[in-house]
This record gives C-alpha cells, sequence and structure tokens, in this order.
C-alpha cells in the first residue's frame, strides 16, 4: 500500500487546524489511510518570496527528509503546493548542492487536494453534503502557478445541497501575496476590498478557497467590515457530509437559508 | 518635457498617492479593463496563440543566445543599405550622437516618433539642453509633453489623464510650442484630435530631422520596423530629411520572416487589435524617396549587464506590448508613475533594477517587491517572460546586496534567520505553537466572534499594525494540528472528544467558547 503524506502546511497547522482534520477526515473516507509525518515543518516559501533563498535551505531539507518515506505528499494549499513544485528547485540551484537539487528531483509528487482527489484517485462527487449559497474563489497559484483548473469547481457541484455562485473577476489576485501585504499593505488592501467587494456581491454565504492564507486576508476585512460572510477552505466543505440524526424534511427546511437549523446540521457533520 | 522620474519615492509611498485618488483608481481600472477584455477577446481567436508564444520566446531566446553575431551582421546590412550605425554604451553616448546629428544640420528642432528607448535615455532633455526642441508626434507622448508631465503607461502614457483634462492642457499649451488649439475646443474626442493634427502637420512639414525608435530591426536585411496605430510616426519616417533611430541591441531579429511571428504576437497583445493600423518598414536610404540620411544608434545601457544574469535575461524578450501592466492588479491601482521608471508595471518591476542595478538605492529596491506574484502577468506575456521567477529572483538579488553592504544585520535579516531556526526543526516548530495556541487562548478573550465562530481581533498596535489596520486577525487556534494529531493519534484515538483544536468551526452552539477551552 503507498504511503500519502499530508502536508498541513505551518498557517494551517498554528491557525487553521480545521483545515487539516478535514482532509484526514475526507481522505479516510475515500479509503486513503493519510499519514501526517510529523518530521514536517514549512515548505519555505515565506523566505523564498522575499528574497531569503539561503534562508529557505534548511527548510527544503527538512521538508525532503520528512517526507522522504512517502510515495505521495496531499496538500490543502495551491500556494504551497506550488512552492513546493516550483521553489525548491531553484532554491537548490541557488544554494550551488548538487545533492541538494537531486535530491529534489527526486522527492514524492505533491498534489494540491483536488489534484489529488480528481487526478489520482478519480472523485469528484465526494459524497459532501453543505447545504449553502456558496461563492468560489480561485486563488492565482492554485489557478495559474499549479493550473488546477475546473477541479475545485467540479467537485463543489457535485456537493449536495450546495449552491454554486459565479464570483465577478474571480481570476483576480486578493492582494495576500505573502509578505507584500505588510510591504505595499495599503495596495494590498486595495485589491482585497474589491475582492470582498465582488465576493458581497454574489449573495452568497460562505467564500471558499483552496488556500486558507488568501482567506485569511480576505476574511479578514469581510470580518472588519462586519458582512456576516464566513470563508471556508474547500477541504472543509467536502468533508461536510449529511447529518444521519435529522428528518429528510428537516434538512429541506434547513437548505433555505442559514438559520439556527443549519448550524446543527453543520456542527453535527463535522 | 522637464518631468522627471528622479526622486520618486520607493513604491508602497509612490502608490499611496494613486490609491488616494478615486478618480485615477476609476480611470485606469477603467482603461486597463477595456484593453484586457479587448485583448482576450482576439488572442482566443488564434487557435495556436500558444505555438506562436513557444515560437516568439525561441526567437528572442536565440538572438540572446548569439546577441554579438546577429547585432554585426545588422550592422553589416545596415552600412550595405546607406545607413550609417553608431554604438553607444550608455546614454550620455547615445544622447551625444542624436545631438551631433541634429547640430551637423543646423536645426534646432525634431520631430519625434514614440520611442521607450530614447525615454529611458531622457533623449528630449539633452536635446533642450543642446538648445534643441524635441516635438513628441504621438498622440498620448503629445499629451504628456505639452502637460510637462511623465509618462504612466508604455502603449498609453496619458492613461491618467481624462478628456477634460486634456482639452485644458490643449488650450494651455499648445500655442506655446505652435499652432494654437483652436478657442472653442471641446472635450469631445474628434475635436481634440483634430487639434493635435493641426498642431503636429505643421511640425511634420517644417522638421529636417526626425527621431525614432524601432520595434524590431532585422539583422539578414538591416530592415527597421515601426508599428504604430495613429500614422503620426510614418509622417516623421517620410518627410524629414534626416532620420535617426535609437534602437535597444535586443531588439534585433535574425530574419525577416521572424517578423511573421512578432507582427502576430505585437498588435493583439498590445492594443487587443488583429494588426495595428500602420507598420513601416525601412531599410537604410531609398534615393529620392524618404530620408537621404540615416542613421541607427545601437544602445546598450545596461543590457548586457541583463543579458549576464541566466535568470534575468529573459527580461530582454520584451517586446513592449504592455499585456502584463493591463492584467496586472497592482498596476491597475497604482498607475505608471508610483514606478519611478519609463518602464511601469510588472515589466518595469523587473528590467528596472536590472537595468540600474540593485543595492545602491530604496526606490530600485522597492521594485521587484511591488507584486503580489499573481502569475497573471507570464499568463499574458507573448514571449513568456516568467516575471514572477525574475522578481523572487531579483528578491534575493536585493537581500544578497544589501548583506554584502552593511555588517549589521536587518531586523528583517534577523526576523527571516528566526524563522528559518525556528521551522527547520519540528521539535522548534511544535514548542512556539504551543506559546501560539496559548496567545490564542488569552487573545480569544480579547477579540470578538466572527461568523462561523471564529475568534478574531480587531485594530492592534506596534508591528502587527499594517496587517490590522483594515483587515480582522485571525486568532492561533488553542491547539495546532501537529499537537491535535499527536493527542488523538491522529483522530484514530477515542479521546478526541474536547474538540480542542476547533477555533474554526463553521458553527459552534456556542460561538466564542474557544477562549475558555
Amino acid at each position: 500500500m503507498s504511503r500519502v503524506g499530508l502536508m498541513v502546511t505551518c498557517l494551517n497547522d498554528v491557525l487553521f487546524p480545521d483545515t487539516g482534520r478535514a482532509v484526514v477526515t475526507l481522505l479516510r473516507r475515500l479509503g486513503v489511510d493519510v499519514e501526517f509525518p510529523a518530521a514536517q515543518t514549512c515548505c519555505g516559501q515565506p523566505m523564498v518570496n522575499t528574497g531569503y533563498l539561503d534562508d529557505a535551505v534548511p527548510l527544503v531539507r527538512n521538508h525532503l527528509d520528512a517526507f522522504a518515506g512517502c510515495d505521495a505528499i496531499v496538500v490543502p494549499s495551491g500556494s504551497c503546493a506550488g512552492s513546493v513544485r516550483h521553489q525548491h528547485g531553484l532554491v537548490a540551484e541557488r544554494s550551488g548542492d548538487p545533492g541538494l537539487g537531486r535530491a529534489v528531483a527526486g522527492a514524492p509528487p505533491v498534489y494540491e487536494l483536488t489534484e489529488y482527489l480528481v487526478d489520482v484517485l478519480g472523485v469528484t462527487d465526494v459524497g459532501a453534503y453543505f447545504p449553502h449559497r456558496v461563492t468560489y474563489h480561485p486563488t492565482c497559484h492554485s489557478l495559474r502557478m499549479l493550473g488546477v483548473g475546473d477541479r475545485p469547481t467540479r467537485l463543489l457541484r457535485a456537493v449536495r445541497g450546495l449552491t454554486l455562485l459565479d464570483l465577478p473577476g474571480a481570476a483576480e489576485c486578493c492582494g495576500f501575496g505573502g509578505t507584500f501585504a505588510v510591504k505595499n499593505s495599503e495596495t494590498s488592501i486595495a485589491m482585497g476590498n474589491d475582492k470582498a467587494r465582488h465576493v458581497r456581491s454574489t449573495g452568497a454565504e460562505v467564500l471558499v478557497a483552496g488556500d486558507n492564507s488568501c482567506l485569511m486576508h480576505v476574511g479578514g476585512l469581510l470580518s472588519r467590515q462586519r458582512s456576516g460572510m464566513r470563508v471556508m477552505h474547500l477541504a472543509e466543505v467536502l468533508a461536510s457530509t449529511e447529518p444521519v440524526i435529522e428528518s429528510r424534511a428537516e434538512r429541506s427546511a434547513d437548505g433555505a437559508g442559514p438559520g439556527s437549523g443549519t448550524a446543527r446540521t453543520l456542527g453535527a457533520a463535522r | 518635457m522637464s518631468g522627471t522620474f528622479l526622486g520618486t519615492p520607493a513604491f508602497p509611498t509612490a502608490a499611496r498617492t494613486a490609491l488616494e485618488d478615486s478618480q485615477l483608481r476609476r480611470n485606469l481600472a477603467h482603461a486597463t479593463g477595456t484593453i484586457r477584455a479587448k485583448r482576450a477577446g482576439v488572442v482566443s481567436e488564434v487557435d495556436d496563440w500558444e505555438q506562436l508564444r513557444l515560437a516568439g520566446e525561441a526567437i528572442k531566446d536565440r538572438v540572446l543566445r548569439h546577441l554579438p553575431d546577429y547585432l554585426e551582421q545588422l550592422e553589416r546590412s545596415l552600412v550595405a543599405a546607406g545607413a550609417t550605425v553608431h554604438w553607444a554604451r550608455d546614454a550620455a553616448e547615445a544622447n551625444r550622437i542624436v545631438v551631433d546629428v541634429a547640430q551637423r544640420h543646423g536645426t534646432d528642432e525634431v520631430v519625434k516618433v514614440k520611442s521607450m528607448a530614447t525615454q529611458e535615455i531622457e533623449l528630449n532633455e539633452a536635446l533642450a539642453a543642446a538648445g534643441i526642441h524635441a516635438w513628441e508626434t504621438d498622440l498620448a507622448e503629445l499629451i504628456v509633453q505639452l502637460g510637462d508631465d511623465l509618462p504612466s503607461h508604455i502603449l498609453v502614457p496619458a492613461i491618467h489623464r481624462n478628456r477634460a483634462e486634456i482639452r485644458e492642457i490643449f488650450l494651455r499649451e499648445m500655442g506655446r510650442a505652435g499652432r494654437a488649439a483652436p478657442d472653442d475646443l471641446t472635450d469631445e474626442p474628434a475635436r481634440l484630435a483634430a487639434a493635435a493634427r493641426t498642431h503636429l502637420r505643421e511640425k511634420f512639414l517644417r522638421a529636417k530631422v526626425a527621431v525614432s525608435g524601432a520595434n524590431f530591426a532585422v539583422a539578414e536585411t538591416g530592415t527597421l520596423t515601426v508599428v504604430e496605430s495613429e500614422g503620426n510616426g510614418r509622417m516623421c519616417l517620410t518627410l524629414p530629411e534626416v532620420l535617426v533611430s535609437v534602437v535597444g541591441i535586443e531588439k534585433v531579429l535574425p530574419t525577416f520572416q521572424d517578423l511573421d511571428v512578432m507582427l502576430q504576437l505585437l498588435p493583439r497583445s498590445s492594443t487587443g487589435e488583429r494588426m495595428n493600423p500602420y507598420t513601416s518598414t525601412w531599410t537604410g536610404v531609398t534615393p529620392g524617396d524618404g530620408p537621404q540620411e540615416v542613421h541607427v544608434v545601437l544602445l546598450d545601457n545596461g543590457r548586457t549587464d541583463v543579458l549576464a544574469d541566466p535568470t534575468g535575461r529573459q527580461a530582454l524578450r520584451c517586446i513592449r506590448c504592455s499585456a502584463c501592466l493591463n492584467v496586472c492588479p497592482v498596476y491597475e491601482r497604482t498607475g505608471g508613475h508610483a514606478y519611478g521608471s519609463v518602464y511601469p508595471g510588472p515589466i518595469g518591476a523587473i528590467l528596472t533594477p536590472q537595468l540600474r542595478g540593485v543595492g545602491t538605492d530604496a526606490q530600485t529596491d522597492s521594485l521587484p517587491y511591488a507584486s503580489s506574484l499573481c502569475g497573471a502577468c507570464f499568463e499574458v506575456c507573448p514571449v513568456r517572460i516568467d516575471i514572477p521567477e525574475v522578481l523572487v529572483h531579483l528578491r534575493g538579488e536585493v537581500v544578497r546586496a544589501h548583506q554584502r553592504a552593511s555588517r549589521v544585520p536587518s531586523v528583517q535579516d534577523m526576523a527571516m534567520k528566526a524563522a528559518s531556526w525556528t521551522l527547520s526543526s519540528a521539535a522548534r516548530t511544535g514548542a512556539a505553537e504551543k506559546v501560539a495556541g496559548l496567545g490564542g487562548r488569552l487573545a480569544g478573550r480579547l477579540g470578538r466572534t466572527a461568523p462561523g465562530g471564529r475568534a478574531v481581533l480587531g485594530a492592534l498596535p506596534g508591528p502587527a499594525s499594517p496587517w490590522a489596520d483594515s483587515r480582522d486577525v485571525p486568532v492561533p487556534a488553542a491547539e495546532s494540528f501537529r499537537s491535535w494529531w499527536e493527542r488523538t493519534d491522529g483522530g484514530r484515538s477515542r479521546s478526541d472528544n474536547t474538540d480542542g483544536g476547533r477555533s474554526d468551526g463553521p458553527a459552534d452552539p456556542a460561538p466564542g467558547a474557544e477562549g475558555g477551552r
């Protein structure tokens, strides 16, 4: 049996542990016995994108060691998947250590969650139930660096009870960009506010994306604006299931809006 | 034009001006949005667009690999066709050559075809210093010049101006530079264009010397090419007796056939047109037809330094289409002036630091960071310049240059070192997370609850304030994923009933209860 390692990402580990737990729930339901290699930390993207490529070297080494025994790596982040796939080689090259370059080239393949579900497991209907109006933001690194295409929306469309609403200007960057959000804070916020405006215009209850970093930025703006909107990682939506304790009649009533009944439904679905 | 980018503050500060100007933001969003949509439309008509991009990339890469050979071939072809070839290492040399030609013909004015290379070397200022007026004849450049302004876009230099402003500039300034605008000028586009036409015609017919750049220079034939929309360039290329073209050395193409690829890529990428209205080509001197004295100044001005960088040299593939500006979310909100260079936007953010060199001034060093690395620029680039890759590479060069220059590590240096040390070991990371979790528990009591039950913090003092000025800050989870996994054997142990790590539950029965866990 192949060993599948969950790369939970440092941001999820500290700020969004529910996302990692959702991935575990989801993959187990689909028959994958996912492991969490405890030696993992951070892929090094914050250093690389700030220009500290040398300081990323120990993190790349640590990543290689942590996942050495795995046959595949699954990560609920387009940004971190992109970093491992496209930046580790760059870091290795700059380090001048040919051994590191060979190790990077021989590392297990890394899959962003939706790539793993659709391409490796061959599923688009993961049996999820999420009776809410949802809009989806295709994060830049998922969209362009990885090219995940319509995999996330195919997965979302197969979720029972879910209404997927088009997001205007979906392909435009939300303005997070890692340290960009700090170094060019005002531009970042201008971009984020435009994204938040588009999100609110959809009338959705929940903004979903495959990267908690972008959701943290847009969600932070939506929250400050007291918009009443929630942000959720795609994995958490896909891990939601139909509760067995409630009758069909109650569920269809819940499907109409985010009332307290829905809250119970979701709570039970965890 | 007396305006200059000298003294432009670093990007984050310069950007503030545009961000605070809501009219400017609307102008920019409208203009870039319109061009972006036009481009997307005409690009989608071409079935083999990706093949064309690959061909464009391959042609330019071949040029860069064999640049000296192609340049020498270009020189031979030009000389054989009756042109005079000059080599200019830098802006000062190039400017001196153009000034000399103008002075030899005893003229105190030249007409100019829109050209990025001559803006880069600030030729107009050099000519003015020698008592020679340089008249821009491209409509948008004319607006910028008359308004004593700076260009803010490669293709649409006056993108930041609206019609009412243009009318005002024409009424106020045209008379001082030549034929005045009619007193009853309105801000209708046709009336504005008519005023410009009358004003410029006088200059075309009078000027003895014209100055141009070139979009492409074909080595095998010595043919220079200018593509444009208005035909004003062609007037300059054909009416005066003398033509001087300042051409960046990266503009060379091996064969005439290579124009086939480039003339498909360029107009669709830049103006969103299937073909630009005017494409002029000229090969040296044609007796009795057009300028009888033709000079070509081959300009280096930092380009060989760019060529020496294996990662950065792809910036020299640039054909100045400006597609990357029009899709860039940063450019859309800040405009071009914030980049402090004639090359704004994503391409400016990689080209300018390379031409100037990093590590010498804060403004230049801020440019590689003026991007969220969203990758939209690479997606539209007709010659596949991986701008995000070069941005990251240049950030590395900026950091290295600073570390070489200073023995004392910066705050950022130390923060990155500390983060690298902590995050290269799971044990150290886990320990740090426990502290964050504790902080989260405490902070959770201070914050409020966002929809979904998540505890967030509002405005914060100190180093976190740039983030928290407009965004709520998520409080670290009370329990990290790592420690949840350890405690519950990855959720397999039945002890997983306290829900300790749950901070983001979509709908807790009692929202905000995390703080007490």
